[in-house]
């Protein structure tokens, strides 16, 4: 540690580069609390009053703590929390102003040079240090006895297994699971009202009038195991269009009731639901990634990252008038996954 | 200041008492009088660093509180709207956090704000280690720590963003399945080991605390550890200035000067965070209620340092996607992971490639001022705006909305300057670059245009120009400005072909290029223009002659 206060020019040896000569560190210019008593008075006064400051926000925060008590409105909250805010900010921020004063106007500002030496150590160090290395090397024979050596690298090497292995149970392996919903011949299509229903509100094919979307969810969700799992698969997007408009390819003629189509909700780009249906168009936007689907086209992607249309569920009409599933979907649902072609739905 | 014998006394006890358990001198010896260099741009990491206290600290008075457990139960707490609700504890324990402990959202908006603030201030930080040079040998290693430092911070918040299951988070991380379901071949078996199975599951909140409170925050600690002990080891950079070599380092001490300095600072920083989470709302999850797989809000986005993977998601085109003997290729999807590979992949490597290319193994402590490497400041500043593109388009729809105009025109532009606009950077900032480094050369033998018009006897007008302190001068001149290396041969007499390469590439980097001004064209300059430059003037001015070690001093 050679650190030595500078006297106009720098520690070592000054550079030439490109015919200059470094000129060396500029004088030191002493600042007015260096040379004025009154000056560093004045300064320390104005320290002092930051630290008090500081006092007065932690008081602040304390008196805030149990006048500004919630109580459930979030007006009472807001205004709890700026107090909180402020008072924190006082005592902690003045306490950053008062020291940092005080170091610009009574902490000695004068530069100071240290030498830099070489990151690797000396010639000597290192020396020592390969004997050392070399000596432990001899007496722990690691290099006589290859056969220690390799045994021991092996050993190691598969010790962390066991670790690896009891990770197997963080999770099922997926099976079908991706290949089914709790769509399934009959099964009535519900109002989805948010959450895990404990009433189902089947929909009557003729609450749903030209222009209507419905957010939809399976008759039963909550009797089934994990709901939140078969809802994130299960959910559904239920338009009615008029029936001219819609572009009917083949083999789906009757998955449609007089306009009426069901869709998969989960976008088959990375899963948010596609909750955004423009009536004009006839258009439906993942409002996550932008991804369009054209419901007059079977959802087709129109625009944006997502490529596989979304899967259409086919409905029907029961005896009692309600909307009901032909099936389960004819495609997984959601986003793309490696297997997505190595099994095919139960529909 | 007090010397009172008194006082003395006591300190010397209770030093005494430290010393001989500790051996506390020697650290005092050591670094006690360390020198750090003041300027603004090295206080960037102690923004990090202070960030990251506050996130230590206020992250653990949350833990008091949170239950990360998703079991399904109904809300009966203070905030009516939600009351009866069926959400998951973790939910609910969030809202208590929120609404019932006194203090507590003052709590939760401190530590999310801090998030916020330690990976802006880390990613500066970065920039300007970056565009000075400063992981230059024998820095190269802590360059490479700071780097997985940012991959930590970005897993730190993105396990902390999830935790509460709102509506958002719920949302961000189906996103993340699907991420992890496109990935080719194990992608789906990933998706459910993460999640103990299906979507949403109810493993993945309890998981995602344990690398949240312990894993994460354990590694950068440790990180943070290394990467401060490296600064110790090196010795901090510093501009170049007069007075300042290779083989010193100027500044203040760490006692008591710097210690003062940067302990304020934390303070401040500190007080900063305070005001901002008690005056701005962030992540009010009582309005988005608890997750649901099936509803969304629009104009979702992430926390800003995710923002680029997710713009990058949208950005993608569908036809990305393939299938090859029915296997699906998702590369629209997972190409998300593999930009974040080359990115980081790219920053770890860089050191070692302009190392390579430059053929530069000499120690650096002097940092290059950004327009005395127009190359490196260019292929920063591409690099940069092939983020910020990413990163604006995962507001894509907002500003849509905002500006009124069409969303898949916003994304057609933003997908064009996905490929133009870390090109145009390049070229601009290349050209920027040279034209500062030929105003400085300019500046060095022409001065500073004073604004004073005189009249020379013989009747001639010309401006007054005043000459450059030699200080000042100093920093304008003393760089290299290093030509490209050609191929050689090794010993052999042989080429090779990475040398060759190598040559292409430093051909590439230094080809246009501005020289510092030497002292021989300085003379000249003033030989020829005798009248432009006013002798007197520079003499008076800078205390002694151009170039020569000023005697004053």
């Amino acid at each position: 540690m050679t650190s030595k206060d500078h006297d106009g020019a720098a520690g070592g040896t000054l550079d030439t580069v490109n015919g200059f000569t470094d000129p060396g560190l500029p004088e030191h210019k002493p600042r007015i609390t260096d040379v004025e008593p009154a000056a560093a008075k004045v300064a320390e006064r104005q320290v002092a009053a930051w630290f008090i400051l500081s006092m007065i926000g932690t008081i602040w925060f304390i008196v805030s703590y149990f006048l500004f008590a919630p109580d459930g409105s979030l007006g009472r909250l807001r205004l709890q929390n700026a107090m909180l805010g402020i008072g924190a900010a006082i005592a902690l921020g003045s306490v950053g102003i008062g020291i940092i004063l005080w170091a610009k106007t009574l902490i000695t500002d004068a530069e100071v040079t240290e030498d830099r030496h070489s990151i690797a150590g000396s010639a000597e160090d290192q020396a020592i240090a390969l004997e050392i290395l070399n000596q432990a090397k001899e007496e722990s024979g690691i290099a006589r006895r290859p056969l220690l050596r390799n045994l021991l690298i092996a050993a190691v090497a598969i010790a962390p297994l066991p670790a690896v292995l009891v990770l197997r149970d963080l999770g099922p392996l997926p099976g079908d699971a991706l290949f089914r919903t709790l769509w399934k011949q009959g099964v009535r299509l519900c109002q989805d009202p948010g959450g895990v229903p404990e009433e189902d509100r089947p929909i009557k094919l003729a609450d749903v009038t030209i222009g209507s979307a419905f957010h939809v969810i399976p008759e039963k969700l909550r009797e089934s195991e994990d709901p939140l799992n078969e809802k994130a698969k299960a959910a559904v997007l239920l338009m009615r269009i008029r029936p001219e408009e819609l572009n009917i390819e083949p083999g789906r003629e009757n998955w449609s009731i007089d306009g009426v189509v069901a869709y998969s909700k989960i976008c088959t780009h990375v899963g948010c639901p596609v909750a955004l249906y423009e009536h004009q168009t006839h258009h439906l936007l993942c409002p996550c990634h932008q991804s369009t689907f054209d419901v007059t086209n079977h959802c087709k992607v129109i625009f944006g990252p997502a490529k596989r249309p979304l899967p259409q569920l086919p409905i029907a009409v029961d005896s009692e008038g309600y909307l009901v599933a032909q099936s389960d979907f004819h495609e997984p649902v959601g986003p793309t996954f490696w297997e997505i072609h190595t099994r095919s739905t139960d529909a | 200041m007090s010397n009172t014998v008194t006082d003395s006394k006591f300190l010397t006890g209770s030093a005494r008492f430290v010393e001989s358990r500790t051996g506390a001198s020697a650290a005092v010896k050591e670094f006690g009088r360390k020198i750090f260099p003041a300027h603004w741009s090295f206080m960037l990491g102690e923004v990090a660093l202070y960030s990251f206290i506050v996130l230590l600290l206020s992250g653990t008075f949350l833990t008091l509180w949170f239950k990360p457990a998703m079991g399904e139960m109904h809300y009966e707490g203070s905030f009516a709207p939600l009351r009866g609700v069926e959400m998951s504890e973790a939910y609910a324990s969030t809202l208590n956090i929120s609404f019932e402990i006194r203090g507590g959202l003052f709590l939760r908006q401190l530590h999310h704000w801090a998030a916020l603030l330690f990976m802006a201030a880390l990613s500066l930080h970065a920039l300007r280690i970056f565009f000075t040079g400063a992981y230059r040998k024998p820095r190269e290693l802590n360059w490479i720590v700071g780097v997985a430092l940012i991959a930590m911070g970005m897993a730190a918040g993105f396990t902390g963003y999830s935790l509460p299951d709102d509506l958002l988070s719920g949302n961000g991380l189906r996103i993340i399945d699907g991420l992890l379901k496109s990935i080719p071949l194990v992608g789906t078996y990933v998706s459910f080991f993460l999640f103990g199975g299906e979507f949403p599951g109810t493993d993945i909140v309890s998981r995602l605390y344990t690398m949240h409170i312990m894993l994460v925050p354990a590694v950068l600690i440790a990180l943070i550890g290394v990467h401060l002990m490296f600064v110790v080891i090196h010795k901090h950079t510093q501009w170049p200035g007069a007075g300042h070599t290779e083989k010193n380092v100027v500044g203040e001490p760490v006692l008591p000067t710097f210690a003062a300095k940067g302990g304020g600072f934390l303070f401040m920083i500190f007080s900063l965070l305070c005001l901002i989470a008690g005056l701005f709302t962030i992540n009010p999850i009582w309005n988005y209620g608890p997750y649901d797989p099936s509803p969304v809000s629009a104009g979702t986005q992430p926390d800003w340092y995710i923002g680029w993977m997710d713009g990058f998601l949208r950005l993608m085109p569908g036809w990305l996607e393939f299938y090859i003997a029915g296997y699906p290729i998702s590369f629209n999807i997972f190409s998300a992971l593999l930009v974040a590979a080359v990115l980081f992949g790219a920053m770890i490597a860089w050191p070692f490639f302009e190392a390579w290319l430059t053929g530069d193994h000499r120690d650096h402590n002097i940092l290059e001022r950004p327009r005395n490497n127009p190359t490196r400041t260019a292929v920063g500043v591409a690099a940069t705006v092939w983020y910020l593109v990413m990163w604006a388009a995962a507001s894509g729809d907002l500003i849509a909305v905002f500006f009124h105009m069409s969303l898949n025109d916003v994304t057609y532009v933003l997908r064009t300057l996905f490929f133009l606009g870390p090109i145009l950077g390049y070229i601009v900032t290349r050209r920027v670059c040279l034209g500062l480094q030929r105003k400085d050369r300019e500046l060095v033998l022409h001065g500073i245009e004073s604004g004073q018009i005189i009249r020379l006897p013989h009747g001639e007008y010309q401006e007054r120009h005043i000459a450059v302190d030699p200080h000042a001068r100093w920093k304008l001149t003393a760089f290299e400005s290093p030509a490209p290396v050609p191929a050689r041969a090794n010993a052999k007499g042989v080429v090779p072909r990475s040398e060759r390469v190598r040559a292409k590439f430093a051909q590439f980097f230094f080809e246009n290029r501005v020289e510092p001004v030497t002292k021989d064209e300085l003379d000249a300059a003033h030989h020829d223009h005798h009248g432009e430059v006013e002798g007197g003037h520079d003499a008076e001015l800078a205390g002694a002659g151009h170039g020569e070690l000023p005697k004053g001093h």
